[in-house]
């Protein structure tokens, strides 16, 4: 992706309900045409932040920039910015074309154009039948579709969406997932979703922002931050993570001779260690590699546990394993041609690596 | 589960037999009456006619009848235009104590309608408390008349009726989903246009409901234009009880109609407000 122009600024911006801060001096920037998820457990500030892009919500200090524009003292219903709700909120007093042709009137479109335009973003959304219906004579779905239609008529600058999907049911949740990131590329709008669910996140957006206590951990492509966390807090709440505990024993070559949770391992490292200082190592079940302990009689050195659970997935084996310390780890390995029928009995014992390279190093982690 | 339905037969008999005696009948005998001839020496004599009717759609009672149409909308229409911010700031506010000021909206009405209506009537009188107090702070020289007129019925009934109008307002408007507006805002809709398109609609049950409740009982309570509006005929209500109590008149068959009238105007009224609701699918009643 090339250098986009920046399209919405956050700058410095700060926000209190009842003295209570919510968001802390915060810098956001959002790229013109990106799909831009905001991600993070409830009470980290994001929906704050949406609104405060709506126009609901005013900051208490700092600047908030739309188009090179300072529009904090701009009302909500003079932002090019639309909004589709948790809960749609269409108007149920009026018919699916009513609440389409609601922003366009307001925008004293005339009349025929409003008809023209209203039956466009009925077309892009595949609700033209349902044009004459109240939002409570529409399914979940599609009341989800008429939200979106009638905040896209007006051709916003950015879309908000705040937690578009989490009224739907899980396929349904899927496909609207699909539709989206469709109608974005589409469109070319600029997106800005809130979410808790990191599966939405990862699988729509190009960069994620995750947040959290009002102030942002990490901002990233998905597979940035899937793979390169930097906290603890962002790698579990993107993923399953197994945090283990390192401590530097030597230098050899350019890698760092450590040990990990009794193991005694090589790890390439771009961080500044010193020998005697503590890490964390993060690794997502996936990069865990299980060897059964016969062919390793000697344990010295090694990373030994039992294995405690497993769960046949299908494509995967889901185990955890306890190590001889009390840690718990999960591996998640994919049955492949060569090993088609490995499998482990309850207990038993084995020794756990993972594969060189993708681990991910945290000094100094408060958690 | 027989004496369930023993329980069961027992209570609702009680409320139909109720009805019946003190509802049902006494307005088939009005229905009756009202089509029967008048009779100064037996009240009443069985003989059909449309007399009655006729008397009222050709006479200066017709005039009396519009009037009395005319002063309850002016008072619904008072009571609308004050209830409404009343409520909405009510239901609007965060204060804890929101069911509290609710409930203050009712207690006055804990004291007799009838001994409030003196006390307005005392209010009003050429010597009454707001005359003095104008004539003592030197904005009129000679008492103005308040008191028996139009303007200090159409007063009473607000004073009386207007909770009737405030409550249901209250909750519609306490229901009312605020995300609504957002989304009208978020759409580019101003103040005033989003009030107009979209909470006065969405609210409308409550209005009907609070129209349906002040304007019925400004065209029955007949004291309210009695006592404040004086030896006038004002209304209907003035109407049909000079016709039963006074013992000059005591003209049965035209108050009955006057009644069976009203009634059927109130039944249409309320048939709408029930049409209306359904089509918004709440009920504040």
């Amino acid at each position: 992706m090339e250098k986009q122009e920046v399209l919405v600024e956050l700058r410095q911006v700060n926000k209190s309900f009842d003295g209570k801060s919510v968001l802390n001096n915060l810098d956001l920037k959002i790229y013109n045409g990106e799909f831009l998820t905001i991600l993070g457990p409830s009470g980290c500030g994001k929906t704050t932040t949406l609104r405060l892009i709506a126009g609901f919500e005013h900051a208490d200090s700092g600047d908030i920039i739309l188009n090179g524009k300072r529009i904090n003292n701009i009302p909500a219903n003079n932002r090019e910015v639309h909004t589709v709700f948790q809960n749609y909120a269409l108007f149920p007093h009026m018919t699916v074309f009513d609440n389409i042709a609601f922003g366009l009137k307001m925008h004293k479109v005339p009349k025929t154009e409003i008809k023209d335009k209203v039956m466009e973003v009925l077309r892009i959304v595949k609700l033209e039948e349902f044009i004459d219906r109240k939002p409570h004579q529409l399914s979940g779905g599609q009341q989800q579709r008429v939200a979106l239609a009638r905040a896209l008529v007006n051709k916003p600058l950015v879309l908000l969406l705040d937690e578009p999907l989490s009224a739907l049911d899980a396929s349904l949740r899927i496909n609207m997932q699909k539709e989206l990131k469709q109608l974005q590329r589409k469109l070319g709008i600029t997106f800005v979703l809130v979410t808790h669910d990191r599966e939405e996140a990862l699988s729509m957006s190009d960069r994620v922002i995750v947040m959290n206590q009002g102030i942002i951990e990490q901002c990233g492509t998905p597979k940035n931050l899937y793979e390169e966390p930097n906290s603890i807090f962002v790698a579990s709440f993107i993923g399953d993570v197994n945090v283990l505990k390192g401590e530097v024993l030597g230098f050899e070559d350019n890698l760092v001779k450590a040990k990990v949770e009794g193991r005694i391992c090589n790890i390439k490292t771009k961080k500044q260690l010193n020998i005697g200082d503590k890490f964390t190592l993060l690794l997502r079940p996936e990069d865990m590699r299980i060897e059964k302990l016969s062919e390793h009689p000697d344990t010295e050195g090694l990373m030994v546990g039992n294995i405690e659970t497993k769960i046949y997935k299908g494509a995967t084996l889901d185990t955890t394993i306890k190590l001889n310390n009390g840690t718990i780890i999960k591996a998640s390995e994919f049955f492949d041609e060569e090993y088609e029928d490995f499998d482990y009995n309850m207990n038993e014992q084995v020794s756990v690596g993972w594969v060189s390279g993708w681990e991910v190093i945290l000094k100094d982690e408060r958690a | 589960m027989k004496e369930h339905s023993l329980f069961h037969k027992v209570t609702i008999g009680i409320i139909v037999l109720w009805l019946l005696l003190f509802a049902l009948i006494p307005n088939i005998i009005m229905f009756v009456v009202s089509f029967m001839e008048y009779d100064s020496s037996s009240f009443v004599k069985a003989v059909f006619t449309l007399d009655n009717y006729k008397q009222f759609f050709s006479d200066n009672y017709f005039k009396i009848f519009i009037n009395s149409f005319k002063i309850a909308a002016i008072a619904t229409a008072l009571c609308l235009i004050i209830g409404y911010p009343f409520a909405y700031i009510l239901a609007r506010s965060k204060s804890k104590y929101k069911g509290l000021l609710a409930l203050l909206v009712v207690i006055p009405y804990w004291t007799s309608a009838l001994i409030r209506t003196y006390a307005i009537s005392y209010m009003l009188a050429a010597n009454g408390l707001i005359n003095t107090i104008l004539i003592k702070i030197g904005i009129i020289d000679a008492p103005l008349k308040l008191l028996y007129t139009e303007g200090a019925v159409i007063f009473g009934f607000v004073y009386t009726l207007l909770p009737f109008m405030i409550l249901p307002l209250y909750a519609t408007i306490e229901k009312f989903d605020f995300k609504y507006v957002e989304a009208a805002q978020d759409l580019g809709a101003s103040k005033l246009k989003t009030f107009y398109h979209i909470i006065l609609p969405l609210t409308s049950p409550g209005i009907i409901a609070g129209v349906v409740l002040v304007f019925l009982p400004a065209l029955g309570l007949f004291y309210i234009p009695s006592l404040l509006g004086g030896g006038k005929t004002m209304m209907v209500s003035n109407i049909i009880q000079e016709q039963f109590t006074t013992s000059v008149i005591q003209n049965w068959p035209l108050g009955s109609a006057a009644s069976v009238l009203i009634t059927v105007v109130m039944g249409l009224m309320i048939w709408a407000y029930y049409k209306s609701s359904k089509s918004f699918q709440t009920k504040v009643l």
